[in-house]
């Protein structure tokens, strides 16, 4: 009878309400966190496949029962057609970066720890977070249709430059796959927006008392600006998006200017539009955004340095200062993206003063999370592993922007290797290491259990030796002026065998990362060590509030009532 | 163990900031649609200067209609905050009259945009027509969109979210606020959606 | 503002109708105004301040900016700096086009080569 009694007061909610539409901040972390590892793991795919062709240009692939499923049109007689390797170029950027890493590094690292770091319960609006994670998840599986639509889907880069990604494919039908690629980015602009309103909002209304501005985590600090980026510079995307839906179903010409000649026959519009608004357009969003791949990588390297250090970080302050100074800056660099496009002497002149001077910002926060290590009595984990590792590699990664932002050296490296080599590397060893590091450092806390350390090693290595395999050539190439966006280098840029030594180092590190939900498995199969195990991180060694929590010593998915 | 958690600063206001979190929420919100107006009237200039002969609004657009579109919508924001204000002088009924005024003014806007929009298509002007026209219909669009988004929360709160009243009439007249500020928002996004599109002279 | 008493909130009532009222007869203003020719400059600058006029009315009064928090301020202040930036930088940068460029903006038309050095 007492049972019965008790059962009632549990107020149990049923599986799908626990578990699927959650409004609990620490499940729907785990909710983008997962979906964004597998989108990962889907682009890494589209990119082996890219990898192939460039490889072994105009050969079959070998895998049938693959070339079977992606049929003749996409890989007629196993050869790659060249719209499908478009569509894998356009597609594997798009899912990385919108589909992968913001969900991931936003989505999943933010919900998860912010309520935590600032002492409060829950996000400041719940049910909208889990609105948030469902919109979102709504945007991936359209964007992932977008493959299965006659004409395939989006292939005018993830950047959607018109009058390409107008006409192709050249339909007015909403299921062609550029139109579907903009549908998808409408739902995951408003997924982002709802979810930075709710970021901002709980910083600022629920920080526990006392936990004044400078007290707070850097790693909240970061979440903090990489909101306001999100909120006041995807809506940019977002009109431009809702114009190209305009021109490609309603036939209006918004990007489309006057006399276009498609095919020999002139287009039927009426003309009069900017194929140059996009560009503003989209990278006033786009170049914020990619400070949004690497605000929360920061936030999270700077809290296993702490940690692992065993004392507190150097120049917090100035930390604090230079991310809000970086976020406000990139707001004024966007057209760095558009040198090539006819700007005239004084606009060039003005983007790159403001390109070279964000630079700043970034050293001087890659300077104090570097002299964080000075004094510190370091503990080599995964987690740190990875954090260290981040440090070289974003500074290559900005290093080899500079001469991007150079208006004159980057008439000569616009559009080449030379560009992918760069982004990839503030990207794939620099955010990804970071968020690895991430997953590593708190693996434990969010699950009570330990991951496997050899296995994490193995992953640490073989990415940090693969990755500089595959992106370091590209600086090569890219200087000797191979294109970015064809199927192969065109003959004039030269015999490059550029496709055999990354592609090998890049089957590696597929395997590398195909190691890593054997090492979350392996890890659910030991049993906790409840955190007392030096080489995972002493959880009274970190200063932030999220490991008090009791560590999986409840299910993690029931909330720990709190006593204070 | 229960699941249920308290949210603080729904109902008041957090010391230090004045705020309750509804308030924040819907302004940070409203900043970002800022910005995306923002970038269709940047269309919208980007556009007419580059052209080099520009409609003149008045001369093929209902402008009477419109007027009287722009009064309804001035209209709607009064009642709107009417409803707020007898929420606070604690009259729910004096709030549901006002709220219900809201919704009606809100579809006469859009019946009356139909109309305008009927009109437009029987006499051969498409948004593909110029990019006078794409701009018009883009831009007065997305913005009766968001008309009908505002109605949608607020039949809401006419109806089923009422209840809310008898649990948490703090946090319900919250939310009327909150409503309230979208609602106002939406008004004044026409306000300037109108004389550019109808009145501005041509080139 | 739960404080706010039921007088108070009277006399609010009371600005509400006024705002309205300046609202409708803004209206008709700016309608009468684009009847008269004033020439395009003129005319887009009267419209816009009457535009103005009106949406800070409904700003101020409607949506109580005019006893706002710093906060939400600031947040606007943020807001209209980065749309000003969006729009002026555009306007910037297609005014400032290779081969039309004019006045501060002007190259010596001797600089430029007449076709790529061999």
């Amino acid at each position: 009878m007492t049972e019965a009694h008790h059962e009632e007061h549990h107020d149990k909610l049923p599986f799908w309400r626990h578990y699927i539409f959650s409004t609990d901040h620490k499940i729907i972390g785990m909710q983008y966190g997962l979906t964004a590892l597998v989108f990962l793991f889907f682009g890494f795919c589209l990119m082996l496949l890219m990898r192939w062709q460039l490889a072994y240009p105009g050969k079959p692939l070998p895998i049938a029962f693959l070339t079977n499923w992606l049929g003749e049109s996409r890989m007629p007689g196993g050869v790659m057609a060249p719209e499908f390797y478009n569509q894998l170029g356009a597609m594997h950027g798009t899912i990385m970066v919108f589909l992968g890493v913001v969900p991931l590094a936003v989505g999943a690292f933010g919900n998860y720890l912010v309520p935590l770091q600032v002492g409060a319960q829950d996000m400041a609006f719940p049910k909208l977070n889990m609105s948030s994670y469902w919109v979102y998840f709504i945007g991936g599986v359209v964007m992932l249709g977008s493959f299965f639509v006659p004409g395939g889907s989006a292939q005018s880069g993830w950047t959607s430059y018109p009058p390409l990604s107008v006409i192709t494919p050249q339909s007015h039908s909403l299921f062609t796959g550029q139109s579907l690629w903009l549908i998808g980015m409408v739902f995951l602009i408003t997924s982002s927006l709802l979810g930075s309103v709710n970021t901002i909002t709980t910083i600022i209304q629920l920080r526990a008392k006392g936990l004044t501005w400078m007290r707070l985590p850097f790693f909240v600090w970061a979440q903090l600006v990489t909101g306001f980026l999100l909120l006041l510079a995807f809506p940019a995307l977002e009109a431009a998006g809702v114009m190209q839906l305009m021109d490609r179903m309603a036939n209006t010409s918004f990007f489309l200017p006057s006399g276009l000649v498609v095919g020999g026959k002139a287009l039927n519009v009426s003309g009069g539009g900017s194929a140059l608004l996009w560009q503003h357009l989209f990278w006033f969003l786009a170049h914020p955004e990619v400070y949004v791949l690497i605000l929360p990588a920061m936030g999270i390297v700077a809290e296993v340095i702490a940690n692992n250090t065993r004392k507190p970080l150097w120049g917090y302050k100035s930390l604090v200062y230079s991310v809000i100074f970086l976020g406000f800056m990139s707001f004024v660099v966007w057209a760095h993206h558009m040198f090539l496009t006819g700007m005239g002497t004084a606009i060039n002149a003005f983007f790159q003063t403001t390109t070279m001077i964000i630079s700043i910002p970034s050293i001087v926060i890659l300077t104090a999370l570097i002299l964080s290590l000075w004094g510190g009595s370091i503990r080599f984990n995964v987690p740190m592993l990875f954090a260290l590792a981040f440090l070289p590699m974003f500074g290559i990664g900005g290093l080899t922007g500079l001469p991007l932002g150079l208006a004159s050296a980057d008439i000569h490296l616009h559009d080449t290797y030379y560009v992918i080599g760069h982004f990839h590397y503030v990207v794939a060893p620099g955010t990804l290491f970071a968020l690895f590091a991430g997953i590593y450092y708190w693996f434990p806390k969010v699950s009570g259990k330990q991951m496997n350390d050899f296995l994490g090693k193995l992953h640490f290595w073989g990415s940090l030796v693969f990755m500089n395999g595959i992106f370091m050539p590209m600086f090569i190439v890219g200087m000797a002026g191979v294109s970015r966006r064809p199927k192969r280098p065109l003959p004039e840029q030269g015999h490059v065998a550029f496709g055999v030594g990354p592609g090998g180092h890049s089957a590696l590190l597929h395997r590398e990362l195909l190691l890593e939900p054997f090492r979350r498995t392996e890890g659910c199969q030991r049993q906790s060590m409840g955190g007392h195990d030096p080489r995972m991180g002493h959880p009274d060694s970190a200063a932030t509030w999220e490991f008090p929590e009791c560590s999986g010593s409840v299910p993690w998915p029931l909330r720990v009532q709190r006593t204070r | 163990m229960s699941t249920a958690i308290e949210i603080p600063y729904n109902s008041t206001e957090r010391p230090d900031t004045g705020l309750y979190n509804a308030k924040l929420g819907i302004w940070l919100f409203l900043a970002s649609e800022v910005m995306l107006f923002g970038a269709l009237f940047s269309t919208y200039v980007l556009l007419r200067t580059g052209a080099e002969t520009w409609e003149h609004g008045a001369e093929f657009l209902n402008v009477p209609l419109a007027t009287i579109n722009t009064l309804v919508l001035i209209i709607s924001s009064v009642t709107m905050v009417m409803s707020w204000a007898s929420l606070k002088m604690k009259n729910l009924a004096r709030y549901k009259f006002f709220m219900g005024l809201t919704i009606l003014c809100g579809v006469g806007f859009l019946v009356i945009k139909s109309f305008e929009y009927a009109h437009k298509f029987e006499t051969g002007l498409w948004p593909s027509t110029s990019t006078f026209m794409a701009i018009y219909f883009t831009m007065t669009g997305l913005h009766g969109l968001h008309v009908i988004g505002g109605m949608i929360v607020n039949s809401y709160l006419w109806g089923p979210g009422s209840k809310m009243w008898k649990t948490d009439p703090e946090r319900f007249t919250n939310r009327i606020e909150v409503a309230g500020l979208y609602w106002h928002f939406v008004d004044l996004v026409w306000i300037f959606l109108f004389p550019v599109l109808y009145l501005l002279p041509g080139k | 503002m739960s404080d706010t008493h039921h007088e108070d909130v009277q006399s609010h009532v009371k600005t509400y109708i006024k705002v309205f009222v300046a609202l409708a007869v803004g209206t008709l203003i700016t309608v009468l105004a684009s009847n008269i020719h004033l020439g395009i400059i003129l005319g887009i600058i009267v419209a816009l301040i009457i535009a103005t006029v009106k949406g800070s009315l409904v700003a101020a009064f409607f949506m109580h900016l005019s006893a706002e928090r710093k906060m939400i301020y600031w947040v606007l202040v943020l807001t209209a700096t980065f749309v000003v930036v969006m729009v002026g930088l555009i306007m910037f940068a297609r005014q400032d086009q290779q081969g039309r460029q004019q006045g501060i903006f002007a190259v010596p038309q001797g600089h430029v080569p007449a076709h790529p050095a061999e």
